[in-house]
């Protein structure tokens, strides 16, 4: 870890105490670009600008307050923050108050909750500014007592004399505490003297979520606020060309009825808002609501369409290269011993339980905001020139999201409650309805692979080629260099694989389409990872070699070895009954490595069932293993769905999927048993939210492979139908 | 417009609204008691459950007169402090993740093992299938039904 300093600055512990009473305040500072945090001095502050954050604030009675700058969607970082703090500062758990931050990334460094990044990009630095302060308090009781700090510990909140017995809450050593320099080195407990770290330990958001008090964006409410319910063109990009609100406005309760225009990426989508005093009465004019569109200067796409294009653009040779190494192409062609294959993904949509929604009112020259938002300053950043208001003057506060998977960190629907504030200067609530969420987008991009590859004498691979088509989501932004190839074009490939493999070659055929496109938990790895190890698979048959032990000899390092050892172990891969098709994949992700085994059988009736997934989990540095575990049980039945259950298909420009009656859902009756089992070792902190969503499809086709020989290579597949 | 009055967890409240309004929003945005939650407003997903003289439905697909004098139970009726078993069951599994389907589960649970105490795995399947969860909490609704069935079967014992 990179530091700009030593030490932290005593000024930044103390700066915010004058603001909050008497306190001791700790912070430190995000970089917008960097992975990882970095300890920055006061003086350096200023001069970039900077305001540092109070991260964990210690009052007088000695409690605790942490500012979560991150959201909570599920993923559990309001459980999984404190955990950390907790064990280094030696305070009780249930000591720990967390409240939400508002957006504000000069404070708080990029807030975006994306790319399993709370941890792994925090952990570090949070342990070892609780480490300090804990140092702080220890030798602020020592100069009460008159005492060296070697005769005192901390503990439960205290500090104690180890002699005497005596001791000393939090609270009464803040003040004192504040005064101190902050420590230069401290040390860090080693994971074996962790007391709350890997402890399974109930999340403290349970409770309000058990009994209906958790305020999600749509339990929001102010006093004189409306509702609105936006009618927005179906095929994206359309204008309004003209609306009749004669109906609309014969519906008691309806108040405005207005057009409105959002960004969307580079372009707009427009729409006409009903607003009324309760947001039945809105939906209700919706209803009668007449608009006509024009459609005109864009393609009106069909799957069928997009598809095409895809795989038109696989044969041709004009790809952008990703990456390579040697000479695959010419190896392949020379090869007598290899396998091609195409495999294609669907379209999804994000389909959070909670619907779209957000609460805005624009007063004067001020924006106040709150809503289930994955990125509250991308909301500042985004807002600001579009609206005319400086990002101050933009206030973003973060609700509970019920589920985001990256949906929630687009920013048109927070554009579209601010207009709408702005326009009928009160207090409104956007709600968009289950078939608005499921047919506007931004949608996972549908994809299309070519896999080439060749074996050599010895059954290992020596060429693999791999060709990715679909939608860049990176090209949909003004200005984009449509020229620029996908940067995630190998996300969810292992790493060791490149050095491994002797000759590879990753290109990209970047599709143009009018379908806005974003990012879906795991995002490119989602899709990525079905071509990668279903490949593998092929391969491995190919070379006549168990899938398990083809993928072991190309693993060239410890870490996968100990993975895979564990798979096969946990799974007993190497005992399967003869009516059973095992499956295995494994796919890297946001610094975490994940291997699942999906066991596979015949119903009677002759139809497959899914049996059981062994889930293997590699992300270093962990927290909290019951939160991993339910991460991983969710990531894999979220994949189920988009495997077995779901897509999203386009007719004439359109979504054709509304709601869950025909975007079918993934049960508790589709739901398979789950084991999770996670790798204890010394690596730094990966992602726990998204990498065990990738391995998960290509584990089950290779597993049906293994029980009917039948390859499956297109996604979504009807398991009744295998 | 209609004057309605509306039983909820034991208490009467006077609502003037569109007779045809759901039963939801009644409940949300007229009485303002948010744990019963929107999800699709086609009974496709549970998220809205409340019980209506002790029957799960689907408050977005009710309209609020059908429910008028009748009583109805939602989240915050089963308890304000999480003392219900199945509650107690919600929190020994640590069912939520995001947690917005959960007032639908729970209320589903609930109503599944008052009529059946111990319920078979077929008997969960049965009762929680029309209920979506899209953070994937199956495997642990199933356990927190059987972990809330033994409490309320001990509750029972000790009665």
């Amino acid at each position: 870890m990179k530091e700009i300093t030593k030490s932290i600055s005593r000024r930044n512990f103390i700066k915010l105490s004058s603001l909050t009473g008497a306190a001791l305040s700790i912070g430190f500072y995000f970089p917008a670009s960097g992975k990882e945090a970095e300890v920055i001095n006061l003086e350096t502050a200023e001069n970039l600008g900077i305001e540092l954050n109070a991260w964990i604030t210690i009052d007088t009675n000695g409690k605790v307050t942490i500012t979560n700058h991150r959201s909570e969607m599920g993923q559990g970082s309001f459980q999984s923050i404190p955990q950390i703090i907790a064990e280094e500062l030696e305070v009780n758990l249930n000591d720990i108050n967390i409240i939400f931050a508002q957006g504000n990334n000069a404070k708080y460094g990029s807030q975006i909750t994306g790319g399993s990044s709370t941890i792994r990009g925090s952990y570090k630095k949070l342990l070892k500014l609780s480490a300090s302060a804990r140092e702080m308090l220890m030798e602020a009781a020592a100069k009460k007592w008159n005492t060296s700090k070697t005769e005192c510990y901390a503990e439960n909140g205290h500090v104690i004399h180890k002699p005497s017995g005596k001791k000393f809450h939090y609270g009464e050593l803040v003040q004192e505490a504040s005064k101190l320099e902050p420590p230069k080195n401290v040390k860090l407990k080693l994971p074996e003297e962790y007391k709350i770290i890997r402890k399974p330990l109930p999340r403290q958001d349970t409770p309000l979520k058990t009994n209906g008090t958790a305020i999600f964006g749509l339990d929001k409410k102010l006093p004189g606020m409306l509702y609105a319910v936006v009618e927005r063109n179906p095929r994206f990009q359309g204008k309004v060309k003209s609306f009749d609100d004669t109906e609309t406005k014969k519906i008691p309760g309806i108040k405005h009825v207005l057009a409105v225009k959002m960004s969307v990426f580079s372009t707009f989508r427009e729409g006409v808002a009903v607003v009324a005093d309760t947001l039945w009465a809105a939906m209700q004019g919706r209803k009668v609501l007449k608009v006509e569109w024009d459609d005109s200067g864009f393609e009106h796409l069909s799957t069928e369409q997009l598809y095409t294009r895809m795989s038109e653009s696989l044969k041709s040779s004009d790809s952008l290269s990703v990456r390579t190494k040697g000479n695959a192409e010419g190896i392949f062609q020379k090869s007598d011993k290899k396998v091609e294959a195409v495999y294609e993904t669907p379209y999804e949509s994000h389909s959070c339980m909670e619907p779209l929604n957000c609460v805005a009112h624009y007063q004067d020259d001020k924006l106040e905001i709150w809503g289930p938002i994955q990125g509250p300053d991308w909301v500042q950043d985004f807002l600001s020139p579009l609206l005319g208001l400086p990002k101050e003057k933009i206030i973003v506060n973060m609700t509970f999201l019920g589920g985001g998977f990256g949906r929630k960190a687009f920013m048109d629907y927070p554009h579209e409650a601010a207009i709408i504030s702005k326009e009928i200067k009160a207090p409104v609530q956007v709600v968009w309805s289950r078939e608005d969420d499921t047919t506007q987008g931004p949608f996972r991009p549908g994809m299309m692979y070519q896999c080439k590859g060749s074996i050599n004498a010895n059954g290992n691979i020596e060429s693999f080629l791999h060709r990715s088509a679909g939608q860049n989501m990176d090209h949909q932004w003004p200005n984009a260099d449509k020229k620029s190839y996908n940067g995630s074009a190998t996300e969810g490939f292992l790493e060791t694989y490149f050095n491994s493999l002797p000759h590879y070659s990753f290109s990209d055929a970047p599709l143009d389409a009018p379908i806005p496109v974003m990012w879906w938990r795991s995002v490119y790895a989602s899709t990525n990872a079905f071509a990668f190890e279903s490949f593998m698979d092929e391969l491995a048959f190919k070379a006549g070699k168990d899938p398990l032990e083809f993928r072991r000899q190309h693993l060239q390092e410890s870490r996968y070895h100990d993975l895979i050892n564990k798979l096969e172990e946990v799974s007993g891969w190497k005992s399967r009954k003869k009516n059973e098709g095992y499956g295995v994949a494994i796919a890297e992700s946001f610094s975490s490595i994940v291997g699942e085994i999906v066991k596979v059988s015949k119903k009677a009736d002759g139809k497959v069932k899914v049996d059981k997934v062994w889930a293997v989990m590699d992300c270093g540095w962990y927290v909290n293993p019951d939160i991993i575990k339910a991460q991983i049980e969710g990531s894999i039945i979220m994949a189920l769905g988009a495997a077995v259950t779901h897509a999203t298909h386009f007719k004439d420009g359109k979504a054709v999927e509304q709601n869950f009656n025909t975007y079918k859902m993934p049960r508790i009756t589709d739901t398979p048993e789950i084991e999770v089992h996670i790798m204890d070792n010394e690596e730094k902190a990966g992602g726990v939210g998204e990498p065990s969503l990738p391995p998960f499809a290509p584990a089950l086709t290779n597993a049906i492979f293994d029980l009917t020989s039948k390859r499956i290579r297109k996604l979504p597949f009807n398991l009744e139908e295998v | 417009m209609a004057s309605l009055t509306l039983k909820i967890n034991n208490k009467n409240h006077t609502v003037d609204v569109d007779p045809k309004m759901p039963l939801l929003w009644a409940i949300r945005d007229v009485v303002g008691l948010t744990g019963t939650k929107y999800g699709c407003g086609i009974a496709q997903c549970g998220a809205c459950t409340v019980h209506l003289g002790g029957t799960p439905v689907r408050s977005c697909s009710i309209p609020v007169s059908a429910a008028a004098n009748k009583d109805i139970v939602t989240i915050e009726g089963l308890s304000s402090d999480n003392s219900h078993p199945v509650q107690q069951a919600w929190i020994a599994e640590q069912v939520p993740q995001c947690g917005y389907c959960q007032s639908g589960q729970i209320m589903a649970a609930t109503a599944l093992l008052k009529k059946t105490p111990n319920p078979t795995d077929k008997d969960i399947d049965m009762a929680m299938q029309g209920h979506i969860c899209r953070c994937g909490t199956y495997p642990r609704i199933r356990k927190a039904i059987k972990a809330a069935s033994q409490l309320m079967n001990q509750k029972a014992s000790i009665k």
